[in-house]
């Protein structure tokens, strides 16, 4: 386990590899989904007041 | 007009049914694939164990490239056929796009210090040329920012994406134009990759799974715009 986290003694330079990607990706992600859902609410939000209002057709 | 919203609707259906597949073809194919790189690869004979940073770093530039590709091709069309669907995929695509580019630097920097002996050279064409294009890629956000009117920030973006386009081939060929630091082409070459089997199996699903997780999250952000648009033409109909 030591000897694979030492990655050949290149364990400074592998590792935040690893790490700033998968933390890119993730944000990536995570980001991506909430302004998808921000999103998503805000127009379902206007669409329910235009119905109630009588305007739901663009 | 009729077309105009036919169309962002048939894509919103669209995308609701295959969003969820994609999404879990990346989640399998990110982890066999960062586990085969990681666990089941052997050190390299030149390269000891630094080679793992390969399959970080190879998908990471090639996204970065083949995103621009996709939404210089997004602008084009929207800009010949006036498609707003295509403004919308050249928009969404390029934040992804700025990511896998700047995940290409830095991962890349992590591999030139032990490789090299330096993190950076301005010198290397190869390298600067990857930074240009990041910065093509913020300066197209920033110009769509810029812009509030949808439909002149899609054209003047667009144009943007096509003249920064001219960065591509040169990245593609600095290595060969300009023999410094950045090794030449050893995948997409004449005669074929001269990488062994055992390392480009595994980097190839890295390839595979970055492209994965690249459409679900332009499948994404592609609705988020459509969501967005609609909104704000919602909005205005209740102003007026």
């Amino acid at each position: 386990m030591a000897n694979f986290l030492a990655m050949g003694g290149y364990a400074v330079f592998v590792w935040p590899a690893y790490a700033i990607s998968v933390l890119v990706l993730g944000a990536a992600v995570v980001l991506s989904l909430q302004s998808h859902a921000r999103a998503r609410r805000s127009v379902r939000r206007l669409e329910e007041e235009g119905a109630e209002s009588g305007e739901g057709q663009t | 007009m009729i077309t105009a919203l036919a169309n962002p609707k048939r894509f919103l259906d669209f995308s609701n049914m295959i969003a969820p597949w994609v999404c879990a073809a990346a989640i399998i194919l990110l982890g066999v694939g960062f586990y085969w790189a990681l666990f089941a690869t052997p050190p390299d004979y030149q390269q000891g164990q630094s080679v793992k940073i390969m399959f970080v770093h190879v998908p990471a530039a090639y996204m970065g490239i083949m995103i621009y590709g996709l939404m210089a091709g997004a602008s084009l069309v929207g800009l010949v056929f006036r498609h707003p669907l295509a403004d919308v995929a050249a928009k969404s695509a390029a934040p992804l796009g700025a990511a896998f580019t700047a995940l290409a630097l830095l991962t890349g920097s992590l591999w030139g210090r032990p490789m090299w002996g330096t993190y950076w050279q301005w010198g290397d064409a190869r390298l600067v040329s990857e930074l240009i294009l990041l910065f093509i890629y913020l300066g197209y956000i920033a110009l769509w920012n810029a812009i509030d009117d949808p439909v002149r920030a899609a054209k003047a973006a667009a144009i943007l994406s096509l003249v920064g386009a001219a960065d591509v081939p040169i990245i593609h060929f600095s290595v060969d134009w300009w023999n410094t630091l950045h090794q030449p082409a050893s995948i997409i070459r004449p005669g074929g990759p001269t990488i062994d089997k055992t390392f480009l199996v595994p980097l190839f699903i890295m390839m595979l799974g970055y492209t994965v997780l690249f459409l679900w999250l332009w499948l994404l952000r592609m609705q988020t715009e459509i969501f967005e648009r609609r909104a704000r033409a919602l909005m205005m109909a209740k102003g007026a």
